[in-house]
């Protein structure tokens, strides 16, 4: 979670992914943030996030996106 | 049928006594037939295409369906007997069978697309030659062909991905490919969207109505008052001799009809779903607002390009091959290779919908252009914010006009690309604007020789104000329900007077003038 | 409750219906200063033009141009009326003529042989002049099954592939442009219309004399077409069966020039079906036809003196050979014809004012 975090701030500093819960509903991460995150996300945990994956849902928050992680890395 | 007929006002009319009248639970069928109605009335030849999109998908949709059902009901009777291991391989077994189906399904129909793109509408040897006639303004006519297919095969691989339901009845399928407000120019729904209105019962609702018609005759102002009485003006400062300033001129006017013409034609259709209960996603935020490319495009045409971004700018920089060669990239050049699989993917996304507007060089420069201003503005985001950052006057609202402002202009040359057939032509002209600066075509007389009279400025002018102090008022909160809050004679005599102003103002039919009556021989 | 809903509803639809009726009224053009021919077809409605004339003529400016009904009645005591209209069409003259007998049965229907000439609405040119003459004929008309199938038979392609039909049902979707062009005539106007003609006769008092022979070009093919002999057919037809006998005539006008190969067309076709044919171009000598002093166009079209000649010598085969009766001794048509005579005298005196006037401030 932490190096989650980590990744998202490098994004993105002024945020505090803690607390915000809108982050693409509230156009605060765009299309190449979030394509710029699953690649990250490749890097850093070897977790393959799919394209039909990439919905508002699983980015809102880092929680979400935090658990789409956990529930990818288990199947 | 176009929108702008009286045919279809009345079309629309009994459709909704119909749809209203009659026990509530046919109105999805009832929606049906008036759908294919209306397509008829485009043409009993275009039929077997949208029937054609409609099957294919739907027995894709069935087979992908039943597959899963299939590998559900055999995962879990033999639980016990298959190992973790072969599961998996059980698993990956039936997605492959899905997507091949898938595959087979979305060729069949971007053939036939392209097909007709690039066949019946010009030939294939003129397709990337000059004279070709096509602009943005006619693009998903005559059948609306881009719009139905592209929103049947978004639910295709929707269904495909687990993330939409699949249809059992295929009349409902007709129905989600075929509704008729979306056939003219969109907007492409999403079949999550747009199920929960279309497939259901909707009671009479007298403000729903009141809105929607609302919304149609604020779209039938900005199409036929605005946009069809300055396209004469842009169809004479297309010339060649109209350059430099000319040419600047031009590009507004043509961001002014554009804007008329697809805003107002998406409140048609949004309005007409609106009459009926059925809510269709939104196409435009106030696009002109926007403060760069790389919003206005999340605010301009929304629904084709988040179809564009879900089901190929995804899809493309998520996958396998570019996520190793991210990998690789980032390793030789740090930061800056992480994004070169997103600038891949841009590069084909706009190429994708440069070719979906149309077969030319010219939506294929113009895909390009966008792509190339908002990579560049990708890039220099942190300088500029090193500058504000520097600078105080950054977060004043003077500097968020300038941005505007600035995007607008910019936006307006990337699409004038759009106008010529000819591509040189194009840079020729953009090329003018660099040193030819005859501002005084302004007031030496030009601008009344294009077609237009003080009578159409003045009715442009105001247009243009009113669509802006609309726009401006409808920044926090719907326009029409806060219109709802007045008092009841002043609603109404707003609307009265703007369905005269459309009536008197717009620009359609044959114009009277008397100089025809000049009496001859007869 | 549930009716104040409605009320809600039926008030702002109400108000807006009568708004719209209203900006209709006002941009319809009224024909009442400037091209007075648009102003002709409706004028027949009016209650003194219609139910008691023995003979209707109904056509072109060939026939409201030279005919005049106030002379054939005070020669011959004949009452009459033309509903003529601007380069009007065989298939509209033919479904004024079925509308016509809505209103009254006449003895003689005179149909003028030279709209034969045109078998389509786009064989007469420039389809938007068409459309603009085919407005004047149709938009006087009331509604009825024959002002439908009128508007039907006339539109040109350009119409038809716009949904022209509602621009005729609703006229405001025609006219919506001429706002701009609103004036004093349309608000003098807009519940009522001045008399234009005379019983149809649309008054002429300008002497233009003819300067020369007109050139008779050779044409590459003289015969009339399908649609053409489909409609004089309909309109032998109709006259049959209301009894009312059908008279062509060719009027005197020197152009259009009027070949040999039609005339024999014509003869060919009234000798066929047993019709009266006069032409009117043969009989110039006879008729007193003077082209110095009785055109007002050079030929095209007779002035008021000419048409009073045709009247005088047509009324007399009227008499002779139609057989219709002298009315002069009904005290209610005298009254009433006593009428449109002082009317026509004071029309002529008035235009010969403003004739004399307009030579005045040439010279």
């Amino acid at each position: 979670m932490q190096e989650l975090l980590g990744i998202l701030e490098g994004l993105h500093p002024e945020v505090d992914f803690n607390t915000c819960t809108n982050l693409v509903d509230g156009k605060i991460l765009d299309s190449f943030d979030i394509v710029t995150i699953v690649a990250e996300v490749n890097a850093t945990f070897d977790v393959a996030i799919p394209a039909e994956e990439l919905i508002p849902e699983n980015f809102n928050s880092a929680q979400a996106l935090w658990a789409l992680i956990e529930r990818l890395d288990e199947e | 049928m176009s929108f702008i007929s009286l045919s279809f006002l009345l079309f629309l009319g009994i459709l909704i006594i119909l749809y209203y009248a009659l026990p509530h639970k046919w109105q999805w069928v009832i929606l049906l037939i008036a759908s294919y109605v209306f397509y008829l009335f485009a043409g009993v030849k275009y039929l077997a295409f949208i029937l054609f999109t409609t099957i294919t998908t739907f027995l894709a949709i069935r087979f992908i369906d039943g597959r899963n059902k299939l590998q559900k009901e055999q995962l879990e009777k033999r639980k016990e007997m298959m190992s973790k291991e072969a599961k998996k391989a059980y698993k990956k077994q039936i997605k492959a069978q899905n997507r091949l189906v898938m595959i087979i399904c979305i060729v069949l129909n971007f053939g036939i697309l392209f097909f007709c793109k690039a066949c019946l509408v010009e030939p294939l040897h003129t397709a990337f030659s000059s004279n070709a006639t096509f602009s943005f303004l006619t693009i998903g006519l005559p059948m609306g062909m881009s719009f139905y297919m592209f929103q049947s095969i978004g639910y295709l691989i929707d269904v495909y991905r687990g993330k939409a339901e699949a249809l059992t009845n295929p009349f409902k399928m007709a129905l989600f490919t075929a509704f008729f407000p979306q056939l003219v120019q969109g907007p492409i729904s999403q079949f999550n969207e747009l199920k929960d209105t279309l497939f259901s019962e909707h009671a009479f609702d007298r403000r729903q109505l009141a809105f929607g018609m609302q919304r149609m005759l604020w779209g039938f102002f900005k199409k036929l008052v605005i946009a069809d009485r300055i396209a004469v003006a842009i169809g004479t400062l297309k010339g060649a001799e109209y350059t430099g300033i000319s040419f600047f001129v031009l590009t507004v006017f043509y961001a002014v009809q554009i804007y008329g013409d697809f805003t107002g034609g998406i409140d048609i259709a949004i309005g007409a779903a609106e009459t009926l209960g059925i809510k269709l996603p939104e196409n435009f935020i106030r696009p002109f607002f926007s403060k760069n490319i790389a919003e206005y495009w999340r605010r301009w045409h929304i629904t084709l390009n988040e179809w564009m971004k879900r089901y190929i700018f995804y899809p493309i920089t998520v996958s396998q091959p570019m996520l190793k060669l991210s990998l690789k990239t980032r390793s030789k050049l740090g930061k800056v290779g992480m994004r070169i699989p997103v600038y891949i993917g841009s590069l084909l996304t706009w190429l994708a919908t440069g070719v979906w507007h149309g077969f030319n060089l010219h939506f294929i420069v113009w895909g390009l252009l966008n792509c190339f201003v908002i990579v560049v503005s990708e890039e220099l985001a942190p300088l500029y914010k090193k500058f504000h950052d520097k600078f105080a006057f950054s977060n004043k609202r003077g500097y968020d006009v300038w941005q505007i402002i600035r995007m607008f202009l910019l936006m307006n040359l990337i699409r004038a690309t759009d106008l010529f057939n000819d591509v040189g032509e194009y840079f020729t002209k953009l090329g003018s604007l660099a040193y030819q600066f005859n501002f005084n075509v302004l007031w030496d007389g030009t601008m009344m020789n294009l077609g237009l009279s003080v009578s159409d400025y003045i009715i442009l002018g105001c247009g243009v104000v009113l669509m802006f102090l609309v726009s401006l008022f409808g920044r926090s909160g719907s326009v029409r329900e806060k219109m709802e809050k007045w008092n009841i004679v002043l609603r109404y005599a707003v609307i009265i007077a703007l369905l005269l102003v459309v009536v008197l103002f717009g620009s359609y039919g044959i114009g009277f003038d008397a100089s025809k009556f000049i009496y001859n021989q007869f | 409750m549930k009716k104040r809903v409605w009320l809600k509803i039926l008030i702002p639809v109400l108000i807006t219906v009568l708004i719209l009726l209203f900006v209709q009224q006002l941009l319809m053009p009224k024909y009442m200063t400037e091209t007075k021919e648009g102003a002709m077809i409706s004028e027949y409605y009016e209650k003194d033009n219609h139910g008691n004339n023995d003979v209707v003529f109904v056509g072109d400016c060939e026939v409201y141009e030279n005919f005049s009904p106030v002379t054939l009645w005070n020669e011959y005591g004949i009452t009459s009326y033309i509903r003529g209209s601007a380069q009007q069409l065989i298939w509209q003259t033919y479904y004024l003529m079925e509308e016509t007998f809505k209103y009254e049965n006449p003895k003689v229907m005179v149909f003028n042989v030279l709209e034969m000439i045109y078998d389509t609405p786009e064989s007469t040119g420039d389809s938007e002049k068409r459309e603009a003459y085919n407005r004047m004929t149709l938009d006087g008309m009331k509604w009825s099954k024959e002002k439908w199938n009128s508007i039907a038979a006339s539109m040109t392609k350009q119409e038809k592939e716009t949904d022209g039909y509602w621009s005729y049902i609703f006229p405001i979707l025609r006219y919506h442009e001429r706002w701009s062009e609103v004036g004093a005539e349309d608000f003098r106007y807009l519940f009522h219309r001045d008399a234009v003609t005379d019983n149809g006769y649309l008054m002429q008092v300008k002497v233009n004399p003819v300067l020369g022979e007109f050139n008779k070009r050779p044409l590459v093919d003289y015969s009339f077409g399908e649609n053409s002999w489909k409609y004089l057919d309909m309109i032998k037809d109709l006259c049959k069966e209301h009894g009312t006998q059908l008279v062509l005539v060719k009027a005197p006008s020197l152009s259009p020039v009027w070949y040999d190969e039609w005339e024999t067309q014509i003869e060919e076709y009234a000798a066929k079906n047993d019709l009266l044919y006069i032409n009117f171009l043969e009989k110039q000598e006879e008729i007193g036809i003077d082209w110095n002093q009785d055109t007002y166009d050079r030929g095209l079209h007779l002035n008021v003196y000419g048409a009073e000649k045709l009247s005088i010598y047509f009324g007399q085969i009227l008499k002779e050979e139609c057989g219709i009766e002298d009315h002069r001794s009904d005290t209610e048509l005298s009254a009433l014809w006593t009428n449109k005579t002082k009317a026509y005298e004071a029309r002529k005196e008035q235009l010969l004012l403003e004739y004399q006037e307009e030579l005045d401030s040439e010279q």
